[in-house]
């Protein structure tokens, strides 16, 4: 069942097309994830969700009904402010128990207690229920911040990059934990984020947002595989996917049209070309070329490459024994490279 | 707020000891002034008049009395006649072979001040909150215009037009009375108002209440619960500037009351004694106009203290 859905959605401020023409169908149960780097239009098109903005063109629903025309208060739907979404002058009870006392839900005052110390329990804030949110921390604050989103049912979560605040290893918790509530729960949610290690653990399905255009939207791995064009190729995968000349690399069969070729560095296959021990190998396939770099992060490596005055990533394994000016030959896992046409799009 | 580049420590007990120093010598020269004010309310009117002037002198409640009362001269034996004085207040006037003949008209024009100070400080923020938001978050059309020529009515001095509105007060008939007054000092604070609140509309992102609109609250409503709350400081800082511009307002109020709607300024400096001004219950006046300023502004000063910034240390 469809549970939400924009239909060739288009919200311009002034000059600036902020979402494009985008169309997206989230299913019962289903966290998707659009992902862009900042301006993309994320924001937008959570708040085309919600009613916040009116798109200038396009439809939205929400429950299988058309709510373009609604105020946000008739969507019955949450969401999570990137920042300030908490109230200075309330307690954390008050925060969490603020859209229960909206006007028209009428929730008796002992189910709004009982509503809000299951999500405190849930979200581990029970104990600073009484506290001011001013004096919670960053990650206290973002519990909160979720927290006022759960305590409702509604039809529909939105989360503006709610973790973004928060360092890397509360980000990391609250992730976690996000994704278990949300399972647990059986929750819709469109979820926005610029980081793509968010958008892999936590999507069904990621959409990639380019410029207000929806690039791709499909599974996280559907979308690290098989990338709609070079955009969406750039955005998951941490080095970036190199992208080289076709006949850079020795890559095998080019296919006709293509303007350039994707490896991932997990892909480039990178030996010695010397022996070690001054015993001579036999000479290793691929390219010539030069280790620049090697960094070690424990569970693999990374080591940057020049062939040819192009510089690529490859993925070693742990205990790689290749360093810095070494000579090497580089060459590409077969059927693992992509190819792109002039206009970026896959072949 | 952004942090500091230098680092705050303690002061050291001689850094603390030269800024007491410093605060009191302040304190005490601003002060002068007022400690003599309160001082001859206490004085007899000989005493506040006497030359070289006296610092100890023998404390009195006749500057008080004669503010509150009108009184008539009589003789020795007539006051006799009347017998033993029933308040310590008549006894206190009859030493100066005097009789209190009835109220004066102080408490009338201290409760016009209390009416027109507070009625107009109510509207000027009222209005100025409601403004302030307004060109906050609408659209509206030529705001910025509108919001210099808000400003712009404050460019000249308000005496400036002191005639044409005399004239036009006088031609609505709202001459003399609390409504005009009230008017009056609600439209030249406004300006004030609108500018400084607006201020701290801005200084409280939307997101708060887009965040209650979601939630399923009104517009309205999430201005009440949301918006109002957190202006309290600028609310309040934009009160006590109201408030004092209109209670201590004396140029128009000279000009547009003489009875029903005067005001205590323009009346506390005329009050007529034996053979001229009386100093004492000029003083007493005085003392007693200054209260509900101090009181106001005390109630309110934690939120002045965080108001008075202007947003800059909100969070
Ligand atoms: N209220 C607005 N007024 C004018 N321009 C806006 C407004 N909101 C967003 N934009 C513009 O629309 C584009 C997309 O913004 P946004 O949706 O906030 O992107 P993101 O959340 O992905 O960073 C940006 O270029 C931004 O400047
Ligand atoms: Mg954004």
């Amino acid at each position: 069942m469809i549970k939400a859905s924009l239909t060739s959605a288009t919200k311009r401020f002034g000059e600036t097309v902020a979402v494009d023409g985008v169309s997206l169908e989230v299913e019962d149960g289903e966290f998707v994830v659009l992902l862009g780097p900042t301006g993309a239009g994320k924001t937008t098109t959570l708040r085309l969700f919600a009613g916040l903005e009116t798109p200038d063109k396009g439809r939205v629903t929400i429950a299988g009904s058309d709510v373009t025309r609604l105020g946000p208060a008739e969507r019955d739907v949450a969401f999570v402010f990137q920042q300030y979404s908490l109230y200075p002058h309330l307690t954390v009870f008050e925060n969490l128990a603020f859209p229960l006392k909206a006007p028209g839900r009428r929730v008796s005052a002992a189910q709004i207690r009982k509503r809000v110390e299951e999500i405190a329990e849930l979200l581990r804030i029970a104990p600073k229920l009484k506290n001011r949110v001013t004096a919670l921390s960053g990650g206290e604050m973002q519990r909160v911040s979720i927290g006022r989103a759960l305590v409702r049912e509604p039809n529909l979560f939105l989360m503006d990059e709610p973790l973004s605040s928060l360092d890397a290893k509360l980000r990391e918790d609250l992730r976690l934990e996000l994704k278990r509530i949300q399972r647990d729960l059986g929750a819709t949610i469109v979820y926005v984020t610029h980081d793509q290690l968010e958008a892999m653990t936590l999507a069904d399905r990621i959409g990639v947002l380019a410029e207000g255009r929806l690039v791709q939207i499909d599974t996280p791995r559907v979308v690290y595989e098989r990338p709609a064009n070079i955009y969406a190729a750039q955005r998951l995968g941490s080095p970036q996917i190199n992208l080289v000349a076709p006949t850079a690399l020795a890559v095998g069969e080019v296919p006709g049209g293509a303007a350039q070729v994707g490896v991932r560095p997990e892909d480039v296959v990178v030996a010695p070309r010397e022996g070690t021990n001054g015993v001579a190998n036999a000479p290793p396939k691929g390219v010539p070329g030069e280790i620049l770099t090697v960094e070690h992060f424990g569970v693999e490596t990374i080591a940057l490459i020049d062939i040819g005055g192009r510089q690529v990533h490859a993925l070693l394994g742990p205990r790689t024994t290749l360093t810095q000016g070494m000579p090497v030959a580089a060459s590409v896992r077969p059927g693992a490279a992509l190819y792109f046409d002039a206009t970026g799009a896959r072949l | 707020m952004s942090v500091a580049a230098y680092s705050v420590g303690e002061a050291s007990p001689r850094q603390k000891l030269l800024a007491g120093v410093l605060v009191v010598a302040y304190a005490l020269v601003t002060m002068i002034p007022l400690v003599w004010i309160v001082l001859t309310g206490f004085k007899s009117p000989p005493a506040s008049i006497s030359y070289p002037p006296q610092v100890l002198f023998e404390p009195t409640l006749e500057g008080y009395v004669n503010l509150f009362t009108t009184r008539s001269r009589q003789t020795p034996e007539y006051i006799e006649s009347l017998g033993p004085a029933e308040t310590w207040y008549d006894a206190l006037v009859r030493e100066r072979n005097m009789v209190i003949t009835g109220k004066s008209r102080f408490a009338g024009r201290y409760m016009n001040s209390v009416i027109i100070g507070f009625g107009s400080t109510f509207l000027a923020v009222f209005l100025g909150t409601l403004a302030a938001y307004a060109f906050s978050r609408f659209k509206v059309p030529l705001k910025d215009d509108l919001m210099f020529f808000i400003l712009s009515t404050r460019m000249m001095p308000p005496v400036a037009v002191a005639i044409p509105i005399y004239l036009m007060y006088r031609e609505l008939g709202l001459s003399d009375t609390h409504l005009g007054m009230i008017l009056l000092y609600t439209a030249v604070n406004l300006s004030l108002s609108v500018w400084l609140l607006k201020g701290f509309v801005d200084e409280i992102p939307r997101e708060y209440e887009e965040a209650a609109v979601v939630d399923g609250y009104t517009r309205f409503q999430a201005f009440v619960k949301v918006v109002l709350p957190q202006m309290r400081a600028g609310i309040a800082a934009t009160a006590i500037f109201c408030l004092i511009f209109a209670w201590n307002e004396y140029a128009f109020a000279l000009l547009l009351t003489s009875g029903t709607a005067q005001t205590a300024p323009p009346f506390i400096p005329i009050i007529i004694g034996e053979g001229g001004l009386d100093w004492p219950a000029v003083a007493a006046g005085t003392t007693l106009f200054l209260v509900p300023v101090v009181v106001f502004t005390v109630l309110l000063r934690k939120q002045l203290l965080r108001g008075i910034t202007f947003g800059a240390v909100r969070r």
